[in-house]
C-alpha cells in the first residue's frame, strides 16, 4: 500500500478496497513504527487526520471527490496549519500555536489530504543537513548515520521512507532538490510566484518557494496542481494561468533539448555521482533527446550572491521574533533591551544567529551597495545566463548536490563546505526558476538525484521530461530495505 | 549678530482609507485595543502586506495638488528597527523612490506677498501601533489597532524662515489634505503630526547650521512656541561660544522648553532595503489622469473665484478658503443670502468668535449655513436690524431654533410702521425740549440722543434709517 502511485491510492478508495481512515490510520502506524528512527516528525496529528480522513470518506461516499480526497500527506512544519503547533523547527515558536492556514494547507485541506503531521526541517529552514533543528537531527532512510539533507529532510525522510505517499517542502537555496536527491525521491520547487507563500514561514522571501516531494513525478503533478495558483493574500504570487501538470505528462520526447551547463561538471562533483547522472543523459538520449552543452558562466558567484541576499532578507524578516507577542520569552527580562537579547539569544540556533549576523552587517550603513546591491546586481547576471541558455535549450540537467548524503556531524562545524554543497541549486532560486530532482541511480549506495532546470512557468514541462524517464527507469521506486516492511493490517485501522 | 532660521518639515497625514495600508483591518479611531488588528497586523510568522490601492490613490491626489510628478515606479522599503510596538520589526516605508516627487505650495505672508516653498517629497509608509506605559504597573500595553495605519509623510525643502512660516505651511498642507479628502486633519486624535527641522545660521551664511528635529509639535500653536523657542536656545549656544548639536528633541509645552530625545551617535542605522514581500508600485498615465478628473477644487483655485465671484478682498478670500468645511460653510451662505460682503462679515466675525469661545470645529457648528443664511436674509429684507441680528444669533447658537423661529418666539421683528415710530418720536420730543434746542441751535450731534432714546422706547426694533430720517424731519420743523 506505502508504495501505490496516488492515482493508484484513489482508485482504491473509490471503489472501496479501504477506506481514508484505514488509509490514514496505515501511515499513522507506518509512523509510529518508524519515526523513532527518523525523527522526520516533529508534531504527529493522529486525530486530526483521522478526523480529515473520515470527512474525505463522506466525501468519497457522496461521490463528490477529487483526485487527492482521502489520500494522507504530511506538512514540512513551515506552513502554518490552524490550531496546531507550527515551529519552523524552532525553540522560538516551540509554543506557537497558529491561528490560521497557510494557503497551501487551505489548498490541500480543500483538496481532502487528511494531514498525517508536521515534519521537521532545518530551524527556519536555513541549513542543508537538517541537523539545525531544536526538535533534532533526522536520519537518512538510506543509512542512518547519514544526514537527509535540508533544510526540508523531514518531508524528504518521510516520502522516502514511505511514512507518508507526499509531503510539502519549501526551497529557498535548494532545500527541496538537495533532500529529494539525498533521500532518493522525486522533489519539484516551481518558479517564484507558483505557489503562494502567505502563511509559510518567511526565510529569505525573494527566493523561498513552497513544493512538493513524492515518489514520482506523476504523484507530484497532482499535488502541485493543487498547490499552485494566484493568492491575492500573496502580492509575489503570479496571476499566469496555472495549466494542467499532468495532461503533458505522456508526451514524447523525441527532438528535446537538453542543456548541460559545463559548470556543473567541474571541479568538485563526486566521480560517482558524476557517473549517475552521464547515465540519466545516456537514457534521454535513447528517449529522443538532443544534448547540448551551455555555459552559465556566472554560476561561482551564485553561492556568495545567495549568502548575502538570502541572510539579509533573514536578518528583517526574523525581527517580529522579539517575544513580544507570541513565541519564545525569557524569564524575569530586567529591560526592553535584556528582553530582545536574551529571548532571541536563548532561542535562536547557531545557524540562524550566524544569517541574522550576516545580514545585518550586509544592510548596515556603508555596506549596504558593496554587498546587497553588488549581490542583485550577480542575481540579474545569474538570471541573464539562465535565459540565454533557454534561447537554445528546452531543459537544463545536472547533479542536484556535488555528492550523496554524508554523514551526520560531517559538515556541522564547517558552515563554508555546508554552503558549497548547494552549489548547483542556489542558481535557480536566484533566478526565480523551477527546478526538480529526479532519483537517477546510486552512488556508493547512495542515491543520486538528476536535477532538471526549466524555464520560468515550464513546470508541465518538467514534469513530462522527469515522468518519461520514470517510464522506462525504476530508480524513483526503489525504497530503503529497512522500512519495506508492512506488518500492519489496514483493516484493522481506524474505527 | 544678525541671524537667519532655516526650517523644513516633516508632515505625517494619516489617509482616510477605510482599511489600513497592508491589511483588511479597519483604521476607525478609538476602538478597544488590539480589537482591529488582525493577523497580519500583528506580524503573524508567514503572513504577507498587501498594499490597499486606495492609498496610493490618495498619495497621488497629493502629488497633482503639489504640482509634483506622481512616480510611476515606486518602491516599498523596509526599515529595521526594534520595538514592541512595531509588530514585524520593520516599518514598510519608503526610502530610494517614493510616490511623490518633488512639488510646491505657495504661502501667504503677513506682508501681503506669498512665497513657494518646495515638497520634496511625499511617500507612503504604515504607522506603528501604541505603547500605553500608564496603565499597568510595571508593564507596558500594547495596542495594535493604529498599526498599519496608513500615512504620507510630507517632506519639505528646508524654505522657511521663521515660525510664522512654518505654521504658513503647515496650515496650507493641513488645508490641502482636507480639501482632497485624503485626511481628516484631526491633530487631537493625531491624524496630522508634525516634526520641525530647525537650524540657524549667521545672515549671509550659504552653509546651513547644524540642526535639531523637533518632536512632538502637534498644534499650530505648539510648531510656533517650540521653533521659537528652539530658535533661541540655537543661537544663545552660538553666542556662548558653543555649538548645537544634531539631535532629535522634544518639545515639551508645560515646561515650555525642547529637551534632547537622542542624539546622532544614538540613532539607529533602520537598514532600509526593498520590502521582498510587495512588488515596486506601477502607476500608469490612465490611473494618474482618472485620479486628476476626480480632483477638487483645490484652494487657490477656489480664492481666486472668492474674489471674481463674491468680491472678496485677497485676505478675506484666503481666510475663507483656508479650510475646506469653511469655504463650504461661506460659499453656502454666500451663495444662499446673496449677501456675499455680509455673510463673510458674519462667518469672520461672530460665528468663528463664537467657535473659538466654545472650542469647536465650523463642521460642529450649532448654525448651520442654512441657518445663518435665514438670518441674513431676515436682515436684507429689513424684518431685523444689524443690532437685533445679534440676539438671534445668540439665540440660534444657544440652539433655540431657526432665525425666523427665533424672530417669532421672541417679537424681535423691526417696526417699520412709520405712524409707530412717528409716535414715539413725538412723545420723545415733547419730554425732552432742553435738547430740541440744543438741536435747532445747530448742535447735530445731540441727534444720537434722540436715536437712543427712540431705540430704547422701542426696545431696539425700531428700524434705524427710518429713525434717523423721521428725526431730522420732526426736529427741523
Amino acid at each position: 500500500m506505502h508504495n501505490k502511485s496516488l492515482t493508484e491510492l484513489a482508485t482504491d478508495l473509490t471503489s472501496g478496497a479501504y477506506s481514508s481512515v484505514e488509509l490514514t490510520q496505515y501511515f499513522l502506524d507506518r509512523i509510529n513504527q518508524y519515526d523513532t528512527n527518523l525523527n522526520a516528525f516533529i508534531t504527529v496529528m493522529d486525530e486530526q487526520a483521522l478526523a480529515m480522513a473520515k470527512t474525505a470518506d463522506e466525501q468519497i461516499a457522496a461521490g463528490s471527490a477529487g483526485a487527492l480526497t482521502g489520500i494522507p500527506m504530511a506538512h514540512k512544519d513551515i506552513f502554518c496549519t490552524d490550531g496546531v503547533r507550527t515551529s519552523a523547527g524552532s525553540k522560538m515558536l516551540d509554543n506557537f500555536i497558529a491561528p490560521y492556514n497557510a494557503t497551501v494547507v487551505e489548498k490541500l485541506n480543500v483538496a481532502g489530504m487528511p494531514i498525517l503531521g508536521k515534519t521537521n526541517m532545518d530551524e527556519f529552514a536555513m541549513g542543508s543537513s537538517n541537523e539545525n533543528s531544536f526538535y533534532g537531527k533526522v536520519k537518512n532512510p538510506w543509512d542512518l548515520e547519514r544526514v537527509p539533507g535540508g533544510s526540508s529532510g523531514g518531508s524528504a525522510a518521510t516520502v522516502a521512507a514511505r511514512l507518508a505517499p507526499v509531503a510539502t517542502g519549501t526551497d529557498t537555496g535548494g532545500s527541496i532538490r538537495q533532500p529529494a536527491s539525498l533521500t532518493g525521491i522525486t522533489g519539484i520547487k516551481p518558479t517564484y510566484g507558483r505557489v503562494s507563500r502567505f502563511g509559510m514561514i518567511a526565510y529569505a522571501s525573494s527566493l523561498d518557494q513552497g513544493g512538493v516531494f513524492g515518489t514520482s513525478a506523476s504523484d507530484c503533478a497532482l499535488v502541485l496542481q493543487a498547490m499552485s495558483g494566484f493568492d491575492e493574500k500573496d502580492s509575489t504570487s503570479s496571476e499566469q494561468a496555472v495549466g494542467d501538470f499532468s495532461a503533458s505528462l505522456k508526451d514524447s520526447l523525441q527532438g528535446l533539448k537538453i542543456g548541460l551547463p559545463k559548470e556543473y561538471f567541474e571541479e568538485g562533483l563526486d566521480s560517482g555521482v558524476a557517473k549517475v547522472i552521464e547515465d540519466a543523459i545516456a537514457e534521454y538520449k535513447k528517449l529522443g533527446a538532443e544534448i547540448i552543452e551551455i555555459s552559465l558562466p556566472n554560476t561561482h558567484l551564485a553561492i556568495p550572491a545567495y549568502y548575502v541576499v538570502a541572510p539579509a532578507e533573514c536578518s528583517s524578516n526574523l525581527s517580529r521574533l522579539d517575544g513580544v507577542r507570541y513565541g519564545y520569552r525569557c524569564e524575569n527580562p530586567k529591560d526592553l533591551q535584556d528582553h530582545y537579547m536574551r529571548s532571541r539569544g536563548e532561542a535562536f540556533g547557531d545557524e540562524v544567529k550566524r544569517r541574522i549576523m550576516v545580514g545585518t552587517y550586509a544592510l548596515s550603513a556603508g555596506y549596504y551597495d558593496a554587498y546587497y546591491l553588488k549581490a542583485q546586481k550577480i542575481r540579474r547576471l545569474i538570471s541573464e545566463d539562465f535565459q540565454q541558455a533557454f534561447e537554445t535549450v528546452d531543459v537544463i540537467m545536472g547533479p542536484v548536490a556535488p555528492n550523496t548524503a554524508f554523514k551526520i556531524g560531517e559538515k556541522s562545524d564547517d558552515p563554508i563546505s555546508m554552503y558549497l554543497s548547494d552549489i548547483y541549486t542556489i542558481a535557480v532560486n536566484l533566478a526565480g526558476l523551477p527546478g526538480m530532482s529526479v532519483p537517477a541511480g546510486q552512488a556508493n549506495n547512495l542515491p543520486v538525484g538528476l536535477q532538471l532546470i526549466g524555464n520560468y512557468f515550464e513546470e508541465a514541462k518538467m514534469l513530462n521530461i522527469a515522468h518519461q524517464y520514470q517510464q522506462v527507469t525504476d530508480h524513483h521506486q526503489q525504497m530503503p530495505t529497512a522500512f519495506e516492511i508492512a506488518n500492519i493490517n489496514p483493516s484493522k485501522g481506524g474505527e | 549678530m544678525e541671524w537667519e532660521t532655516v526650517i523644513g518639515l516633516e508632515i505625517h497625514a494619516q489617509l482616510m482609507t477605510k482599511s489600513k495600508i497592508f491589511s483588511g483591518s479597519s483604521i476607525a479611531y478609538g476602538a478597544e485595543p488590539n480589537t482591529q488588528a488582525n493577523v497580519v497586523d500583528l506580524a503573524l510568522p508567514g503572513v504577507l502586506p498587501v498594499l490597499n490601492v486606495e492609498a496610493v490613490r490618495m498619495a497621488a491626489k497629493f502629488g497633482l495638488g503639489i504640482n509634483a510628478p506622481v512616480s510611476q515606479n515606486s518602491v516599498f522599503a523596509r526599515k529595521n528597527y526594534f520595538y514592541p510596538d512595531l509588530p514585524q520589526g520593520y516599518q514598510i516605508s519608503q526610502m530610494d523612490l517614493p510616490i511623490v516627487e518633488m512639488g510646491h505650495i505657495d504661502i501667504p505672508l503677513e506682508d501681503g506677498s506669498t512665497k513657494r516653498i518646495g515638497v520634496t517629497r511625499a511617500h507612503l509608509e504604515q504607522d506603528a501601533g501604541k505603547s500605553l506605559h500608564e496603565d499597568f504597573a510595571g508593564m507596558t500595553g500594547i495596542d495594535l489597532n493604529r498599526a498599519g495605519t496608513p500615512l504620507l509623510e510630507i517632506v519639505s525643502e528646508p524654505d522657511m524662515s521663521s515660525a510664522k512660516e512654518a505654521v504658513a505651511y503647515m496650515k496650507k498642507i493641513h488645508a490641502l489634505v482636507q480639501y482632497l479628502e485624503i485626511c481628516d486633519g484631526n491633530m487631537q486624535e493625531g491624524s496630522f503630526r508634525c516634526d520641525a527641522n530647525v537650524s540657524v545660521r549667521p545672515k549671509g551664511q550659504k552653509e546651513l547650521g547644524t540642526r535639531a528635529e523637533l518632536k512632538n509639535i502637534n498644534s499650530f500653536r505648539f510648531v510656533e512656541r517650540a521653533i521659537n523657542i528652539e530658535i533661541a536656545r540655537q543661537i544663545d549656544i552660538i553666542e556662548e561660544g558653543g555649538s548645537v548639536v544634531q539631535e532629535t528633541r522634544l518639545f515639551d509645552p508645560d515646561k515650555d522648553e525642547t529637551r534632547s530625545m537622542r542624539s546622532k551617535e544614538e540613532a539607529n542605522d533602520y537598514r532600509y532595503f526593498p520590502d521582498p514581500d510587495l512588488l515596486p508600485v506601477r502607476i500608469s498615465d490612465e490611473f494618474i489622469e482618472a485620479i486628476r478628473a476626480t480632483l477638487p477644487e483645490l484652494p487657490e483655485a477656489k480664492k481666486q473665484r472668492f474674489i471674481d465671484e463674491f468680491s472678496l478682498s485677497d485676505y478675506d478670500a484666503e481666510i475663507m478658503t483656508s479650510s475646506r468645511p469653511l469655504s463650504d460653510y461661506y460659499e453656502i451662505v454666500a451663495s444662499g443670502s446673496g449677501e456675499a460682503k455680509l455673510a463673510a462679515n458674519w462667518v469672520m466675525g461672530n460665528l468663528s468668535a463664537a467657535l473659538n469661545k466654545d472650542d469647536k470645529n465650523i463642521a460642529d457648528s450649532p448654525i448651520s449655513a442654512e441657518m445663518l443664511v435665514g438670518m441674513i436674509k431676515r436682515i436684507s429684507d429689513s424684518t431685523i436690524s444689524g443690532k437685533i441680528a445679534k440676539d438671534v444669533f445668540e439665540a440660534m447658537w444657544k440652539g433655540e431654533g431657526d432665525a425666523d423661529s427665533v424672530i417669532e418666539k421672541k417679537g424681535l421683528k423691526q417696526i417699520t410702521d412709520s405712524g409707530a415710530i412717528e409716535t414715539m418720536i413725538d412723545e420723545i420730543i415733547a419730554n425732552n425740549q432742553a435738547q430740541v434746542e440744543e438741536f435747532r441751535s445747530g448742535k447735530e450731534k445731540i441727534l444720537g440722543f434722540f436715536v437712543g432714546q427712540v431705540m430704547k422706547a422701542s426696545r431696539g426694533k425700531a428700524n434705524p434709517g427710518q429713525v434717523n430720517q423721521l428725526l431730522r424731519k420732526k426736529l427741523k420743523a
